[in-house]
Protein backbone atom coordinates (compact mmCIF):
# COMPACT_ATOMS: atom_id res chain seq x y z
CA UNK A 1 0.00 0.00 0.00
CA UNK A 2 3.12 2.07 0.65
CA UNK A 3 4.25 1.43 -3.00
CA UNK A 4 1.51 2.53 -4.47
CA UNK A 5 1.18 5.61 -2.28
CA UNK A 6 4.92 6.37 -2.91
CA UNK A 7 5.13 5.96 -6.66
CA UNK A 8 2.21 8.85 -6.88
CA UNK A 9 4.70 11.34 -5.10
CA UNK A 10 5.40 14.05 -7.17
CA UNK A 11 9.30 14.90 -6.40
CA UNK A 12 8.53 18.45 -7.69
CA UNK A 13 5.59 18.96 -4.76
CA UNK A 14 7.66 17.21 -1.99
CA UNK A 15 10.26 19.52 -3.10
CA UNK A 16 8.24 23.21 -2.45
CA UNK A 17 7.81 21.54 0.98
CA UNK A 18 11.77 21.72 1.39
CA UNK A 19 12.52 25.01 -0.50
CA UNK A 20 9.66 27.10 1.92
CA UNK A 21 12.00 25.64 4.98
CA UNK A 22 14.88 26.88 3.33
CA UNK A 23 13.38 30.06 2.67
CA UNK A 24 12.36 30.42 6.42
CA UNK A 25 15.35 29.37 7.91
CA UNK A 26 17.52 31.79 5.72
CA UNK A 27 17.42 34.26 8.52
CA UNK A 28 17.29 31.76 11.69
CA UNK A 29 21.09 30.38 11.01
CA UNK A 30 21.97 30.83 14.32
CA UNK A 31 19.25 28.85 15.77
CA UNK A 32 20.41 25.58 13.06
CA UNK A 33 24.12 26.33 14.05
CA UNK A 34 23.74 25.73 17.44
CA UNK A 35 22.22 22.56 17.17
CA UNK A 36 25.55 21.49 15.34
CA UNK A 37 27.51 22.31 18.60
CA UNK A 38 25.79 20.15 21.64
CA UNK A 39 26.94 16.80 20.39
CA UNK A 40 29.97 18.49 19.92
CA UNK A 41 30.30 19.70 23.12
CA UNK A 42 29.31 16.47 25.01
CA UNK A 43 32.39 14.69 23.18
CA UNK A 44 34.69 16.99 24.02
CA UNK A 45 33.98 17.43 27.78
CA UNK A 46 32.38 13.49 29.12
CA UNK A 47 34.98 12.04 26.00
CA UNK A 48 37.87 13.75 26.59
CA UNK A 49 37.59 15.57 30.06
CA UNK A 50 35.75 12.24 31.88
CA UNK A 51 37.47 9.98 28.97
CA UNK A 52 40.67 10.47 30.80
CA UNK A 53 39.55 9.43 34.19
CA UNK A 54 37.57 6.14 32.41
CA UNK A 55 40.61 5.39 30.35
CA UNK A 56 40.28 2.35 27.62
CA UNK A 57 36.67 0.42 27.52
CA UNK A 58 35.97 -2.91 26.14
CA UNK A 59 35.28 -3.46 22.34
CA UNK A 60 34.77 -6.30 20.12
CA UNK A 61 37.38 -8.63 22.37
CA UNK A 62 39.92 -5.46 22.72
CA UNK A 63 39.44 -2.27 24.01
CA UNK A 64 39.11 1.38 22.59
CA UNK A 65 40.21 5.04 24.26
CA UNK A 66 37.05 6.41 25.78
CA UNK A 67 36.51 9.20 23.18
CA UNK A 68 37.15 6.82 20.22
CA UNK A 69 34.03 4.69 21.55
CA UNK A 70 32.04 7.76 22.51
CA UNK A 71 32.91 9.92 19.23
CA UNK A 72 30.63 7.75 16.85
CA UNK A 73 27.72 7.71 19.59
CA UNK A 74 27.96 11.96 19.18
CA UNK A 75 27.64 11.33 15.50
CA UNK A 76 24.45 8.59 16.15
CA UNK A 77 23.08 11.74 18.69
CA UNK A 78 23.35 13.96 16.43
CA UNK A 79 21.59 12.86 13.64
CA UNK A 80 18.88 11.79 16.28
CA UNK A 81 18.46 15.10 17.78
CA UNK A 82 18.46 17.12 14.64
CA UNK A 83 15.55 14.84 13.27
CA UNK A 84 13.19 14.52 16.15
CA UNK A 85 13.80 18.08 16.89
CA UNK A 86 12.64 19.03 13.45
CA UNK A 87 10.13 17.09 13.39
CA UNK A 88 8.00 16.86 16.48
CA UNK A 89 8.64 20.79 17.85
CA UNK A 90 8.67 21.99 14.52
CA UNK A 91 6.14 20.28 12.76
CA UNK A 92 4.10 20.36 15.66
CA UNK A 93 4.19 24.22 15.82
CA UNK A 94 2.89 24.02 12.12
CA UNK A 95 0.47 21.40 12.67
CA UNK A 96 -1.67 22.99 15.19
CA UNK A 97 -0.75 27.24 16.12
CA UNK A 98 0.82 27.74 12.45
CA UNK A 99 -1.95 26.37 10.46
CA UNK A 100 0.54 25.89 8.14
CA UNK A 101 -0.34 22.28 6.59
CA UNK A 102 -3.97 23.04 6.18
CA UNK A 103 -2.73 25.77 3.30
CA UNK A 104 -0.06 23.19 2.01
CA UNK A 105 -2.70 20.66 1.41
CA UNK A 106 -4.75 23.28 -0.43
CA UNK A 107 -2.39 22.55 -2.87
CA UNK A 108 -2.06 19.99 -5.14
CA UNK A 109 0.89 18.60 -2.44
CA UNK A 110 -0.29 15.22 -0.87
CA UNK A 111 -0.03 14.02 2.80
CA UNK A 112 2.55 12.09 2.04
CA UNK A 113 4.10 14.52 0.09
CA UNK A 114 4.05 16.53 2.26
CA UNK A 115 5.81 13.85 5.27
CA UNK A 116 8.35 13.28 2.71
CA UNK A 117 8.98 16.94 2.24
CA UNK A 118 9.22 17.99 6.03
CA UNK A 119 11.41 14.45 6.24
CA UNK A 120 13.94 15.66 3.70
CA UNK A 121 14.33 19.14 4.62
CA UNK A 122 15.70 17.56 8.18
CA UNK A 123 18.10 15.01 6.32
CA UNK A 124 19.42 17.82 4.47
CA UNK A 125 19.72 19.74 7.82
CA UNK A 126 21.20 16.57 9.78
CA UNK A 127 23.50 15.61 6.80
CA UNK A 128 25.12 18.84 6.62
CA UNK A 129 25.23 18.44 10.53
CA UNK A 130 26.43 14.80 10.65
CA UNK A 131 29.34 15.57 7.47
CA UNK A 132 30.65 18.61 9.45
CA UNK A 133 30.74 16.36 12.67
CA UNK A 134 32.74 13.45 11.20
CA UNK A 135 35.13 16.03 9.60
CA UNK A 136 35.80 17.14 13.03
CA UNK A 137 36.33 13.66 14.48
CA UNK A 138 38.64 12.86 11.70
CA UNK A 139 40.74 15.79 12.66
CA UNK A 140 40.59 15.26 16.34
CA UNK A 141 42.00 11.32 15.28
CA UNK A 142 38.64 9.72 16.73
CA UNK A 143 38.66 7.97 13.49
CA UNK A 144 40.82 5.21 13.42
CA UNK A 145 39.61 3.51 10.27
CA UNK A 146 39.26 4.63 6.40
CA UNK A 147 35.44 2.59 6.82
CA UNK A 148 34.39 5.88 8.98
CA UNK A 149 33.59 7.53 5.98
CA UNK A 150 30.45 5.31 5.41
CA UNK A 151 29.79 6.53 8.78
CA UNK A 152 27.66 9.93 6.93
CA UNK A 153 25.59 7.28 5.34
CA UNK A 154 24.59 5.81 8.15
CA UNK A 155 24.03 8.92 10.03
CA UNK A 156 21.65 10.24 7.32
CA UNK A 157 19.87 6.70 7.79
CA UNK A 158 19.79 6.88 11.29
CA UNK A 159 18.12 10.18 10.57
CA UNK A 160 15.64 9.32 8.36
CA UNK A 161 14.47 6.68 10.81
CA UNK A 162 13.69 9.37 13.24
CA UNK A 163 12.47 12.29 11.35
CA UNK A 164 9.90 9.51 10.10
CA UNK A 165 9.09 8.08 13.71
CA UNK A 166 9.42 11.65 14.65
CA UNK A 167 6.95 12.49 12.29
CA UNK A 168 4.60 9.70 12.96
CA UNK A 169 4.18 10.48 16.93
CA UNK A 170 4.07 14.33 16.30
CA UNK A 171 0.53 13.39 14.93
CA UNK A 172 -0.60 11.61 18.08
CA UNK A 173 0.54 14.82 20.38
CA UNK A 174 -1.65 16.93 21.97
CA UNK A 175 -0.78 19.75 22.92
CA UNK A 176 2.96 21.11 24.34
CA UNK A 177 2.92 19.62 27.77
CA UNK A 178 3.12 16.21 25.94
CA UNK A 179 6.40 17.15 24.57
CA UNK A 180 7.75 16.87 28.19
CA UNK A 181 7.34 12.96 27.31
CA UNK A 182 10.06 13.47 23.47
CA UNK A 183 12.30 14.61 26.05
CA UNK A 184 12.25 11.96 28.31
CA UNK A 185 12.03 9.70 25.69
CA UNK A 186 15.46 11.43 23.65
CA UNK A 187 17.33 11.77 26.87
CA UNK A 188 16.53 8.10 27.88
CA UNK A 189 17.94 6.70 24.65
CA UNK A 190 20.66 9.37 24.78
CA UNK A 191 22.00 8.11 27.99
CA UNK A 192 20.72 4.61 28.00
CA UNK A 193 21.21 3.24 24.47
CA UNK A 194 24.87 2.27 24.39
CA UNK A 195 26.15 5.43 23.87
CA UNK A 196 28.36 5.80 27.09
CA UNK A 197 28.99 2.61 28.17
CA UNK A 198 29.38 -0.80 26.03
CA UNK A 199 26.52 -2.85 26.06
CA UNK A 200 28.25 -5.26 28.59
CA UNK A 201 27.95 -2.67 31.26
CA UNK A 202 23.92 -2.79 31.73
CA UNK A 203 22.74 -5.32 34.01
CA UNK A 204 20.96 -8.63 31.72
CA UNK A 205 17.52 -7.59 32.50
CA UNK A 206 18.07 -4.23 30.73
CA UNK A 207 20.40 -5.35 27.70
CA UNK A 208 17.06 -6.35 25.82
CA UNK A 209 15.35 -2.73 26.33
CA UNK A 210 18.21 -0.89 24.72
CA UNK A 211 18.34 -3.36 21.84
CA UNK A 212 14.77 -2.51 21.06
CA UNK A 213 15.57 1.46 20.88
CA UNK A 214 16.63 2.46 17.29
CA UNK A 215 19.74 4.85 19.09
CA UNK A 216 21.02 1.54 19.98
CA UNK A 217 21.00 0.34 16.19
CA UNK A 218 22.28 3.04 14.98
CA UNK A 219 25.33 3.52 17.34
CA UNK A 220 26.24 -0.35 16.31
CA UNK A 221 26.47 1.02 12.89
CA UNK A 222 28.49 4.32 13.38
CA UNK A 223 30.62 3.15 16.07
CA UNK A 224 31.28 -0.36 13.91
CA UNK A 225 32.03 1.94 11.13
CA UNK A 226 34.20 4.33 12.61
CA UNK A 227 36.21 1.82 14.77
CA UNK A 228 36.52 -0.62 11.42
CA UNK A 229 35.19 -3.42 12.83
CA UNK A 230 32.32 -4.60 10.77
CA UNK A 231 30.05 -7.71 10.55
CA UNK A 232 26.99 -9.46 9.55
CA UNK A 233 25.11 -7.98 12.83
CA UNK A 234 25.31 -4.79 10.81
CA UNK A 235 23.26 -5.31 8.26
CA UNK A 236 20.61 -6.26 10.68
CA UNK A 237 21.10 -2.82 12.70
CA UNK A 238 20.58 -1.47 9.54
CA UNK A 239 17.71 -3.41 8.14
CA UNK A 240 15.90 -2.21 11.86
CA UNK A 241 16.76 1.47 11.06
CA UNK A 242 14.95 0.80 7.50
CA UNK A 243 12.22 -0.72 8.94
CA UNK A 244 11.87 2.58 11.26
CA UNK A 245 11.62 4.64 8.34
CA UNK A 246 8.90 2.55 6.61
CA UNK A 247 7.00 2.39 9.73
CA UNK A 248 7.68 5.72 10.61
CA UNK A 249 6.52 7.31 7.20
CA UNK A 250 3.58 5.18 6.51
CA UNK A 251 2.12 5.99 9.95
CA UNK A 252 2.69 9.60 9.46
CA UNK A 253 1.05 9.83 6.38
CA UNK A 254 -2.11 8.44 6.94
CA UNK A 255 -2.62 10.10 10.39
CA UNK A 256 -1.71 13.16 8.70
CA UNK A 257 -4.05 12.58 5.68
CA UNK A 258 -6.53 11.87 8.67
CA UNK A 259 -6.04 14.75 10.39
CA UNK A 260 -6.00 17.52 8.12
CA UNK A 261 -8.45 15.77 5.19
CA UNK A 262 -11.47 14.80 7.41
CA UNK B 1 2.41 58.38 45.77
CA UNK B 2 0.37 54.99 46.78
CA UNK B 3 3.87 53.37 46.46
CA UNK B 4 5.53 55.06 49.17
CA UNK B 5 2.65 53.82 51.58
CA UNK B 6 3.40 50.14 50.76
CA UNK B 7 6.14 48.72 53.07
CA UNK B 8 9.17 47.63 51.60
CA UNK B 9 9.18 43.97 50.98
CA UNK B 10 5.67 43.24 51.22
CA UNK B 11 5.32 44.28 47.62
CA UNK B 12 7.59 40.96 46.91
CA UNK B 13 5.79 38.52 48.60
CA UNK B 14 2.82 39.33 47.04
CA UNK B 15 4.40 38.97 43.99
CA UNK B 16 6.28 35.40 45.31
CA UNK B 17 2.68 34.42 46.46
CA UNK B 18 1.49 35.22 42.29
CA UNK B 19 3.90 32.82 41.41
CA UNK B 20 3.42 30.24 43.81
CA UNK B 21 -0.33 29.68 43.22
CA UNK B 22 0.33 29.36 39.63
CA UNK B 23 2.90 27.00 40.28
CA UNK B 24 -0.12 24.85 42.02
CA UNK B 25 -1.25 24.07 38.68
CA UNK B 26 1.87 23.94 36.32
CA UNK B 27 4.20 22.16 38.88
CA UNK B 28 3.38 18.54 36.93
CA UNK B 29 5.30 19.90 34.09
CA UNK B 30 8.32 20.47 35.70
CA UNK B 31 8.91 17.77 37.22
CA UNK B 32 10.78 16.10 34.24
CA UNK B 33 13.40 19.08 34.16
CA UNK B 34 13.53 19.52 37.92
CA UNK B 35 13.81 15.56 39.19
CA UNK B 36 13.85 12.85 36.49
CA UNK B 37 16.64 14.52 34.25
CA UNK B 38 19.22 15.04 37.01
CA UNK B 39 18.17 11.41 38.28
CA UNK B 40 18.81 10.00 34.70
CA UNK B 41 22.30 11.75 34.37
CA UNK B 42 23.08 10.60 37.82
CA UNK B 43 22.24 6.76 36.80
CA UNK B 44 23.45 7.30 32.80
CA UNK B 45 27.21 8.96 33.47
CA UNK B 46 27.32 8.11 37.21
CA UNK B 47 26.19 4.44 37.38
CA UNK B 48 26.93 3.47 33.59
CA UNK B 49 30.59 5.38 33.07
CA UNK B 50 31.56 5.52 36.43
CA UNK B 51 32.19 1.87 36.64
CA UNK B 52 34.78 2.20 34.38
CA UNK B 53 36.34 5.88 36.26
CA UNK B 54 36.26 3.71 39.56
CA UNK B 55 38.69 1.15 38.37
CA UNK B 56 41.33 3.68 37.95
CA UNK B 57 41.10 5.44 41.35
CA UNK B 58 41.70 9.01 40.02
CA UNK B 59 39.76 10.79 42.09
CA UNK B 60 40.17 9.29 45.63
CA UNK B 61 36.51 8.90 46.04
CA UNK B 62 33.94 6.24 44.26
CA UNK B 63 32.82 8.39 40.92
CA UNK B 64 29.23 8.31 41.97
CA UNK B 65 30.04 10.50 45.14
CA UNK B 66 31.92 13.00 42.93
CA UNK B 67 29.34 13.47 40.54
CA UNK B 68 25.93 13.56 42.55
CA UNK B 69 27.20 16.96 44.27
CA UNK B 70 28.04 18.36 40.87
CA UNK B 71 24.81 17.15 38.87
CA UNK B 72 22.48 18.95 41.56
CA UNK B 73 24.48 22.54 41.58
CA UNK B 74 24.16 21.95 37.81
CA UNK B 75 20.26 21.13 38.60
CA UNK B 76 20.08 24.50 40.69
CA UNK B 77 21.78 26.70 37.79
CA UNK B 78 19.47 25.04 34.91
CA UNK B 79 15.91 25.80 37.32
CA UNK B 80 17.24 29.62 38.26
CA UNK B 81 17.97 29.91 34.02
CA UNK B 82 15.05 28.24 33.05
CA UNK B 83 12.33 30.04 34.85
CA UNK B 84 14.16 33.57 33.90
CA UNK B 85 13.66 32.82 29.92
CA UNK B 86 10.48 32.43 28.99
CA UNK B 87 8.53 32.66 31.79
CA UNK B 88 9.88 35.96 32.37
CA UNK B 89 9.56 37.11 28.89
CA UNK B 90 5.81 36.09 28.05
CA UNK B 91 5.14 38.34 31.13
CA UNK B 92 6.70 41.71 29.28
CA UNK B 93 5.36 40.36 25.41
CA UNK B 94 2.89 37.92 25.36
CA UNK B 95 0.43 37.74 28.54
CA UNK B 96 1.66 41.34 29.86
CA UNK B 97 1.45 40.30 33.47
CA UNK B 98 4.19 43.01 34.27
CA UNK B 99 2.18 46.02 33.33
CA UNK B 100 -0.88 44.85 35.08
CA UNK B 101 1.47 44.84 38.37
CA UNK B 102 2.72 48.08 37.87
CA UNK B 103 -1.32 49.20 37.95
CA UNK B 104 -1.42 47.82 41.08
CA UNK B 105 0.82 49.31 44.36
CA UNK B 106 3.81 47.53 43.23
CA UNK B 107 6.91 48.45 42.83
CA UNK B 108 9.51 47.50 40.21
CA UNK B 109 11.66 46.25 42.71
CA UNK B 110 8.67 44.22 44.06
CA UNK B 111 8.48 42.16 40.90
CA UNK B 112 11.75 41.86 40.36
CA UNK B 113 12.15 40.58 43.73
CA UNK B 114 9.17 38.68 44.04
CA UNK B 115 9.69 36.66 40.88
CA UNK B 116 13.52 35.72 42.06
CA UNK B 117 12.16 34.45 45.19
CA UNK B 118 9.92 32.24 43.13
CA UNK B 119 12.77 31.13 41.11
CA UNK B 120 15.03 30.34 44.11
CA UNK B 121 12.26 28.67 45.84
CA UNK B 122 11.81 25.96 42.90
CA UNK B 123 15.49 25.87 42.43
CA UNK B 124 15.21 24.42 46.78
CA UNK B 125 12.71 22.13 46.14
CA UNK B 126 14.09 20.80 43.50
CA UNK B 127 17.31 20.22 45.13
CA UNK B 128 16.14 18.95 47.99
CA UNK B 129 14.07 16.34 46.58
CA UNK B 130 17.58 15.20 44.81
CA UNK B 131 19.44 15.60 48.39
CA UNK B 132 17.40 12.44 49.18
CA UNK B 133 18.19 10.79 46.40
CA UNK B 134 21.84 11.33 46.88
CA UNK B 135 21.31 9.82 50.80
CA UNK B 136 19.65 7.15 49.13
CA UNK B 137 22.17 5.97 46.97
CA UNK B 138 24.66 6.56 50.01
CA UNK B 139 26.64 9.23 48.12
CA UNK B 140 26.40 11.74 50.97
CA UNK B 141 29.26 11.55 53.52
CA UNK B 142 28.81 14.01 55.71
CA UNK B 143 25.94 16.37 58.12
CA UNK B 144 27.47 19.55 56.25
CA UNK B 145 25.31 18.12 53.17
CA UNK B 146 22.28 20.35 54.43
CA UNK B 147 24.75 22.80 53.58
CA UNK B 148 24.19 22.24 50.13
CA UNK B 149 20.22 24.04 50.25
CA UNK B 150 21.36 27.43 50.96
CA UNK B 151 24.03 27.27 48.80
CA UNK B 152 21.71 25.89 45.44
CA UNK B 153 19.42 28.87 46.39
CA UNK B 154 22.21 31.48 46.09
CA UNK B 155 23.82 30.01 43.36
CA UNK B 156 20.19 30.11 41.96
CA UNK B 157 19.56 33.55 42.75
CA UNK B 158 23.36 34.32 41.12
CA UNK B 159 21.84 33.04 37.61
CA UNK B 160 18.49 33.99 37.76
CA UNK B 161 19.61 38.20 38.35
CA UNK B 162 21.80 38.01 35.52
CA UNK B 163 19.52 36.29 33.25
CA UNK B 164 16.43 38.44 34.66
CA UNK B 165 18.09 41.39 32.88
CA UNK B 166 18.99 39.73 30.19
CA UNK B 167 15.74 38.17 29.54
CA UNK B 168 14.18 42.24 29.81
CA UNK B 169 15.92 43.48 26.81
CA UNK B 170 15.25 40.86 24.02
CA UNK B 171 12.42 41.32 21.74
CA UNK B 172 12.36 38.04 20.11
CA UNK B 173 12.27 34.97 22.07
CA UNK B 174 15.11 33.69 19.64
CA UNK B 175 17.89 34.71 21.22
CA UNK B 176 17.09 31.86 23.74
CA UNK B 177 17.80 29.09 22.16
CA UNK B 178 20.93 30.52 21.47
CA UNK B 179 21.45 31.75 25.35
CA UNK B 180 20.62 27.99 26.07
CA UNK B 181 23.06 26.25 23.71
CA UNK B 182 26.08 28.45 23.34
CA UNK B 183 26.13 29.16 27.59
CA UNK B 184 24.50 27.12 29.79
CA UNK B 185 24.80 23.53 28.25
CA UNK B 186 28.76 24.38 27.51
CA UNK B 187 29.09 25.55 31.31
CA UNK B 188 27.10 23.08 32.92
CA UNK B 189 30.12 20.13 30.57
CA UNK B 190 32.63 22.35 31.45
CA UNK B 191 32.53 23.55 35.23
CA UNK B 192 33.61 20.73 36.90
CA UNK B 193 30.50 18.46 37.06
CA UNK B 194 31.46 15.43 35.41
CA UNK B 195 34.89 16.02 35.98
CA UNK B 196 37.91 17.81 37.83
CA UNK B 197 38.50 21.42 35.98
CA UNK B 198 42.02 20.28 36.28
CA UNK B 199 41.75 18.33 33.36
CA UNK B 200 40.76 21.29 31.05
CA UNK B 201 43.62 23.12 29.18
CA UNK B 202 44.88 26.10 31.18
CA UNK B 203 42.74 28.94 28.67
CA UNK B 204 39.47 26.90 29.33
CA UNK B 205 40.01 26.47 33.15
CA UNK B 206 40.08 30.04 33.26
CA UNK B 207 36.79 30.26 31.89
CA UNK B 208 35.36 27.59 34.13
CA UNK B 209 36.74 29.58 37.44
CA UNK B 210 34.56 32.54 36.19
CA UNK B 211 31.39 30.61 35.40
CA UNK B 212 29.28 31.24 38.70
CA UNK B 213 28.22 27.42 38.34
CA UNK B 214 31.92 26.19 39.41
CA UNK B 215 31.95 27.86 42.50
CA UNK B 216 28.60 25.80 43.63
CA UNK B 217 30.00 22.67 42.45
CA UNK B 218 33.02 23.40 44.41
CA UNK B 219 31.00 23.84 47.84
CA UNK B 220 28.22 21.36 47.33
CA UNK B 221 31.07 18.84 46.61
CA UNK B 222 33.31 19.85 49.57
CA UNK B 223 29.60 19.37 51.86
CA UNK B 224 28.76 16.23 50.86
CA UNK B 225 31.90 14.21 51.46
CA UNK B 226 32.64 16.30 54.28
CA UNK B 227 36.11 18.37 52.70
CA UNK B 228 34.61 21.55 53.89
CA UNK B 229 37.32 24.05 54.82
CA UNK B 230 36.03 27.64 55.67
CA UNK B 231 38.55 29.63 53.50
CA UNK B 232 37.46 28.12 49.63
CA UNK B 233 33.90 28.05 50.88
CA UNK B 234 33.26 31.90 52.03
CA UNK B 235 35.73 32.69 48.56
CA UNK B 236 33.05 31.19 46.79
CA UNK B 237 29.91 31.83 48.37
CA UNK B 238 31.35 35.25 48.31
CA UNK B 239 31.84 35.19 44.69
CA UNK B 240 28.30 34.43 43.87
CA UNK B 241 27.14 36.87 46.31
CA UNK B 242 29.18 39.33 44.27
CA UNK B 243 27.05 38.11 41.02
CA UNK B 244 23.69 37.81 42.48
CA UNK B 245 24.38 41.73 43.49
CA UNK B 246 25.51 42.59 40.41
CA UNK B 247 22.48 40.58 38.53
CA UNK B 248 20.34 42.16 40.75
CA UNK B 249 20.93 45.97 40.01
CA UNK B 250 21.47 44.69 36.46
CA UNK B 251 17.81 43.12 36.42
CA UNK B 252 16.15 46.05 38.36
CA UNK B 253 17.56 48.45 35.85
CA UNK B 254 16.54 47.00 32.62
CA UNK B 255 12.77 45.98 33.87
CA UNK B 256 12.42 49.71 34.77
CA UNK B 257 14.17 50.80 31.32
CA UNK B 258 11.46 48.15 29.73
CA UNK B 259 8.19 48.96 31.49
CA UNK B 260 8.47 52.05 32.55
CA UNK B 261 10.83 54.43 30.73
Amino acid sequence: MLTTLLLRVSPRRAGAVVERNVLVHRRGWVVLASGFFEPLLYLLSLGIGLGALVGRVPFAGGTVAYPVFLAPAMLAVQAMNAALTETTFNVFGKLKYMRLYDAVLATPVTPLELALGEIGWCLARSGLYSGVFLGLMALLGLTPSGWAILAWPAAILIGFAFAALGMALTTFLRSWQDFDYVMIIMMVMFMFAGTFTPLDAYPAWARPLVELTPLYHGVAITRGLSLGRLDLAMLGHAGYLVGCCVVGLWVAARRLGRLLQP
Amino acid sequence: MTTAIVAPGRGALHVFAYHLIGYRRTWWGTAFSSFLLPLIYLAGIGLGVGGYVDRGHHLGVDYLSFLAPGVLAATGLSIAIDESMYRVYSQFAWDRTYEGMLNTPLRIVDIVLGQLAFVVFRALVAVTVFLLVMTAFGTVHSGWAVGVLPTAMLLALACAAPTFAFTATQHTDSSFAVLTRFVVIPVQLFSGVFFPVAQLPAGVRILAWLSPLWHGVEVCRSLTLGTARPWPVLGHLGYLAVWSAVGLVLAHRAFRRRLVV
